[in-house]
């Protein structure tokens, strides 16, 4: 690997990015802002899953899983932005403390 | 036996013809008028299924290069999964709220979960237990969204999206340290790998396995992923609730034991499983399970809306089948399968009432079924009384028989705390239980409400419901020695 790089590199990178995007997950109020957040945790899987199979041997199971993640990713962000879509028509704002008919 | 793409395709043909059905829903919703047809090819597509499936009976193979086994215990998730999902297509054909919706485009997307929780009860990869996850959640989402302007409906599907898309992450983050330690995404591999490597790896193994719980336990609503469960069953359309509760449930405590029993675990030959070394996940699902059933308990306590009691309760269930999971234990594992079909038919039966109910009087809060007995609905009054029985698990219900052997598993494997805390749990659910039913029949109607009536087919699967309550709980044996030869994971060399 050039510059040295090791798996251990990638792994940490792999764990900021999680814990980044966890805590934009608790953060946000937006619920855009909450969608983005998964997007980095998905990502965050990624890198680990190429990261493995750079350094485990030849087989291709973690590119395939990583292109699997981003198809799907793009699914669910057509999903969401759906859902959110359909919010703010009916309620005019997608922050999420707004949408709170339910709890209790 | 491993089968190929080509070769596979004769042992997939219940899933190929409800894939055929979903693509044809569609491309009908665009040229017909009539919406009552797409309710009937639905029904029609899922009845092809169930009979499909029981011909094609259970064949030890690994389909698709080995990302599918079919085995027995796959034959068995995927019975429960048909007729959860004849329940859903029927109980949507009467629903007053599904029929202003979008018919062809609703039963494609209603197929289309169906499908996904088959994938999940077969997965033997993670990418297909990860693919098959999706499938359903994506479905699940719109599906709880459905109800146009709806704003209960959509807050719903907003927060179970949120929801679902962290645990399914966090799910594939653990996956992907599981692919780095095992070296492979086969539950055969992963197994063989993990057996192997020594006591260094442990932590890092249990690590991934609590974040694997994380996606898996958000489908089975066990604490502390159960947070979306009373939101979604409460503004969902009630067909749905009802397939989220059974068939969503079920499929989710599929790949659940098949990741964590045939995969991570050994079978040895006293009927035992033994998990890993140094990985002590048995002892976190104990706590996990002791929890879920007493918080989902203790919340129903207050609630005044059926669905809303309802879902509670369905977290309380989802803990008492947990009890046969953490025993480690093919008796276990047996009653927890058992359980799974008792829930089914008496869980079904009430939200089939509440939906009656409500389709008659357009409300769900409790209020709505006071004196319903007296007032033209006697006949519901009584199937929901048998249902919340069983519920609690009183005699001569399947509810008593499926607990009786949950706790028998859980004393037999030393669990007496565990079969304590189940026991004390049963006596507080008794209380939320009967609420419904006192008001039903010794509170006296008020004079503005109206009658309730339903339809001869509603009638029809409500009858059934009841009488398979009642029937399996005083004839149970053919059942259980049903899910006793269902135990049976074809797991072998990658």
């Amino acid at each position: 690997m050039p510059g040295g790089l090791t798996l251990n590199h990638f792994l940490v990178l792999s764990l900021i990015v999680f814990a980044l995007g966890l805590f934009c997950v608790m953060s946000r109020r937006n619920a855009i802002g909450i969608l983005m957040g998964v997007e980095l945790i998905l990502n965050s899987a990624n890198i680990n899953y190429l990261a493995f199979a750079l350094f485990g041997g030849g087989r291709y199971d973690g590119q395939v899983f990583s292109l699997f993640v981003i198809m799907l990713a793009a699914a669910e962000a057509v999903v969401g932005l759906a859902i959110v879509l359909a919010i703010y028509q009916d309620l005019r704002t997608i922050d999420v403390d707004a949408t709170e008919t339910l709890n209790g | 036996m491993q089968l190929d793409n080509v070769a596979s395709l004769s042992h997939f043909i219940p899933e190929l013809v409800l894939s055929g059905a979903i693509v044809l829903l569609i491309l009908l919703d665009l040229i017909i008028v009539n919406r009552r047809v797409a309710g009937a090819l639905a029904m029609a597509a899922s009845v092809a299924t169930l009979l499909l499936v029981i011909a094609g009976g259970a064949s030890n193979t690994w389909l698709f290069n080995g990302m599918v086994v079919f085995d027995s215990f796959a034959f068995f998730f995927r019975l429960l999964i048909t007729l959860a999902t004849i329940v859903a297509v029927w109980m949507s054909i009467g629903s007053v709220e599904v029929r202003r919706c979008e018919q062809g485009e609703y039963y494609a997307i209603l197929l289309s979960a169906s499908l996904g929780m088959f994938l999940m009860a077969e997965a033997n990869n993670l990418l297909m237990a990860y693919l098959s996850l999706e499938l359903v959640s994506l479905t699940s989402y719109i599906l709880t969204g459905f109800l146009k302007h709806n704003r209960r409906s959509q807050e719903a599907a907003l927060k179970y999206l949120i929801y679902g898309g962290v645990a399914s992450g966090t799910m594939i983050y653990g996956m992907s340290w599981i692919f780095g330690i095992a070296g492979g995404l086969d539950f055969g591999a992963i197994n063989a790998a993990l057996s192997q490597s020594g006591t260094g790896s442990s932590l890092a193994v249990f690590i991934a396995l609590v974040l694997i719980l994380a996606g898996m336990g958000y489908k089975v609503a066990s604490v502390p992923f159960h947070m979306w469960a009373p939101d979604v069953y409460t503004g969902a359309p009630i067909p749905i609730t009802t397939f989220l509760a059974v068939g969503s449930k079920a499929a989710g405590f599929a790949l659940l034991t098949r990741f964590f029993y045939p995969a991570i675990s050994h079978l040895a030959a006293d009927g035992n499983w033994q998990a890993l070394s140094g990985v002590d996940w048995p002892q976190l699902l104990l706590v996990i399970c002791m929890i879920t059933m007493t918080l989902g308990n203790l919340a129903a306590l207050q609630q005044n809306n059926m669905k809303r009691l309802l879902a509670y309760s369905s977290i309380a269930q989802a803990g008492y089948a947990l009890m046969g999971f953490v025993v480690l234990s093919n008796d276990g594992l047996r009653a927890m399968m058992f359980y799974l079909i008792a829930y089914y038919v008496m869980d079904a039966g009430a939200f089939l009432v509440v939906m009656i109910v409500a389709n008659a009087t357009g409300h769900e809060d409790i209020d709505a079924y006071r004196g319903l007995a007296w007032r033209g609905g006697l006949v519901p009054a009584v199937a929901l009384a048998i249902f919340l029985f069983s519920l609690t698990g009183i005699p001569l219900t399947v509810g008593f028989i499926g607990k009786f052997y949950l706790f028998a598993a859980a004393i037999r494997g030393q669990f007496y705390i565990l079969a304590l805390v189940g026991i004390i749990n049963s006596v507080i659910s008794l209380y939320y239980y009967v609420r419904p039913i006192r008001t039903m029949f010794l509170d006296e109607p008020e004079g503005d409400e109206g009658a309730v009536t339903a339809e001869a087919w509603n009638y029809g699967l409500m009858g059934a419901l009841a009488a398979a309550t009642i029937v399996l709980g005083l004839y149970w044996g053919p059942l259980i020695d049903f899910a006793g030869r269902s135990l049976k994971f074809f797991i072998g060399p990658a």
